[in-house]
């Protein structure tokens, strides 16, 4: 079910997806594609349906009508256990980098590989330190628990997580959240860097963000969301240039 | 006042509605984990982790409940016996005790606030800080991750926690009836054989495993259902001990009810 790669022109297509809890709309008639090899950021106010739109990628959330193509695949067609494994071609950042908080760093990273992967201790040990050295983490800090660990340094080693099984997609949900200004640039070009480490191969990284001014230096392209609808969905130099008054008010802040 | 009628109606009506929601709920939580039981992979060392965790390590609270309660039990019934001359009952009277009744209630009790707390407090933290969603996006099943290890652990310790409760609870009110109480040992011990069966022990065991399995899937339970950040998490450990502990209770009754009559 694992697809390492995949050269369709989006990697994910929304098809008229609608999402209502009880008698809250969340997400209404949302259809556009995400492009394949490209960091796109889904941009709103907080509640504009953001996570939700996200939730539906991962197939964790069932959409009320409509579909979520991924990598070609209707995730409305799978089973739950095709789903599960489908997954797999996801990594994903969460906004307080959710570490498994009985594990150490280097034993967070090592947890994907010892789940789904026949790889021997020794592999392991040799793919983990690779990750964290790539993302910054040293050999010493490797060994701490996440409560050891400053903000930015769980964000890196949540990013080495998801970066374990070589997804074709990785997602991120707000991942400079809580994090100072310097630190959120360091995260930011972390992101890009491994992104364009890995954009051949069709990488694609979609950020769910509010953060404006990140979005225009790091995206390629940004899908503005209000009220559980797509405003805008372009490349940045056209975002720049969008008349939209709810955007203009976004891109004055 | 119209409108006050109407307000109670509706209170009422949201009670019934929520009760019936949260039924539902947890009858699909307690299927899913059935489910998830039989679906492989098998996570024997979570298990065995969870087993170390609800039998060893309530060990000692199990030996210091278990060893006042059989010497308080010898105590209490000696001065009735003693009265009427039966003072060679307490012994059996008391293993019979703790064999049907005080073993796996007791146990379950110490189980529901120990390990049933713990069940709902570290599940609970890991679903407000995400770490739950994470095992989903990795396709791991947080069912069978977090709860089955949980319920199995609870179902195959607490019957081994009650079976230890009998003998050290036996053994306090041997030493209390016997080196206090001045009763003659042989006498204390020898009408165990004839009084007591192995139906009744069965029946400690089999009410011991339902506990476990009960505080297992209560405890997981409402460590799944913790929604609002720390003060979910206190809430749902809170509900896990009170309906931990008051399920114990409530399903003796039923269960010894049921187990008299087939044992």
């Amino acid at each position: 079910m694992s697809t390492k790669s995949f050269s369709g022109e989006y990697s994910v297509v929304f098809k008229n997806l609608k999402k209502s809890f009880g008698t809250a709309a969340v997400l209404n008639d949302v259809s556009f594609g995400i492009h394949t090899g490209k960091i796109t950021t889904i941009l709103g106010f907080s509640g504009a349906g953001k996570t939700t739109l996200m939730k539906h990628i991962l197939g964790l959330t069932k959409p009320t009508s409509g579909d979520v193509e991924v990598m070609g695949r209707s995730l409305g067609e799978m089973s739950e256990l095709e789903l599960r494994e489908f997954r797999r071609n996801f990594g994903m950042v969460f906004q307080y980098a959710a570490l498994f908080d009985f594990l150490t760093s280097f034993e967070n990273v090592a947890f994907p590989l010892r789940e789904f992967t026949k790889m021997n201790e020794e592999e392991i040990e040799q793919k983990v330190m690779g990750l964290l050295d790539s993302v910054g983490i040293s050999k010493e800090a490797a060994y701490r628990l996440p409560s050891e660990l400053s903000g930015g340094m769980r964000k890196r080693v949540g990013l080495a997580r998801g970066l374990a099984l070589d997804p074709h997609i990785m997602l991120y949900d707000e991942p400079t959240s809580g994090l100072d200004p310097i630190t959120t640039h360091t995260v930011y070009e972390l992101m890009r860097d491994t992104h364009r480490a890995k954009q051949k191969n069709g990488f694609t990284s979609i950020i769910i963000s509010h953060d404006i001014h990140a979005t225009l230096k790091y995206s390629d392209y940004i899908c503005f969301m209000e009220k559980g609808q797509v405003v805008e969905h372009l490349d940045v130099e056209s975002f720049k240039l969008s008349k939209n008054p709810v955007i203009r008010r976004f891109l004055e802040l | 006042m119209k409108q006050m009628v109407v307000s109670r109606i509706e209170n009422l009506g949201q009670s019934i509605i929520d009760t019936v929601n949260g039924l539902g709920e947890f009858t699909n939580f307690t299927l899913k984990t059935i489910y998830w039981t039989f679906k492989p992979p098998y996570r024997f060392v979570l298990l065995f982790d969870q087993i170390n965790f609800i039998g060893n390590k309530s060990v000692f609270i199990i030996f210091l409940t278990a060893s006042f309660t059989g010497a308080v039990f010898a105590f209490q019934i000696y001065t009735g016996f003693k009265a009427i001359n039966t003072d060679s009952f307490i012994g059996p009277l008391v293993a019979i005790a703790m064999a049907k009744e005080l073993g796996p209630v007791l146990s379950g009790l110490v189980v529901a606030g120990r390990c049933g707390a713990a069940m709902a407090a570290q599940i609970g933290s890991m679903k407000v800080t995400e770490q739950i969603d994470a095992l989903e996006v990795m396709g791991i099943n947080s069912y069978q991750y977090l709860a089955v290890p949980r319920i199995l652990g609870a179902t195959i310790a607490l019957p081994l926690l009650s079976g230890l409760f009998l003998a050290i609870g036996y053994g306090g009110s041997w030493l209390i009836g016997t080196k206090v109480l001045g009763i003659d040992p042989i006498m204390y011990t020898q009408k165990i054989s004839d009084l007591m069966n192995l139906g009744m022990i069965a029946e400690g065991l089999i009410k011991a495993t339902v506990f476990g399995y009960l505080i297992g899937i209560i405890g997981t339970y409402q460590g799944f259902n913790v929604t609002g950040g720390a003060e979910g998490v206190g809430r749902g450990t809170n509900m896990a001990v009170v309906w931990g502990m008051i399920t114990v209770l409530v399903v003796d009754f039923f269960l010894t009810s049921f187990l008299v009559k087939i044992l």
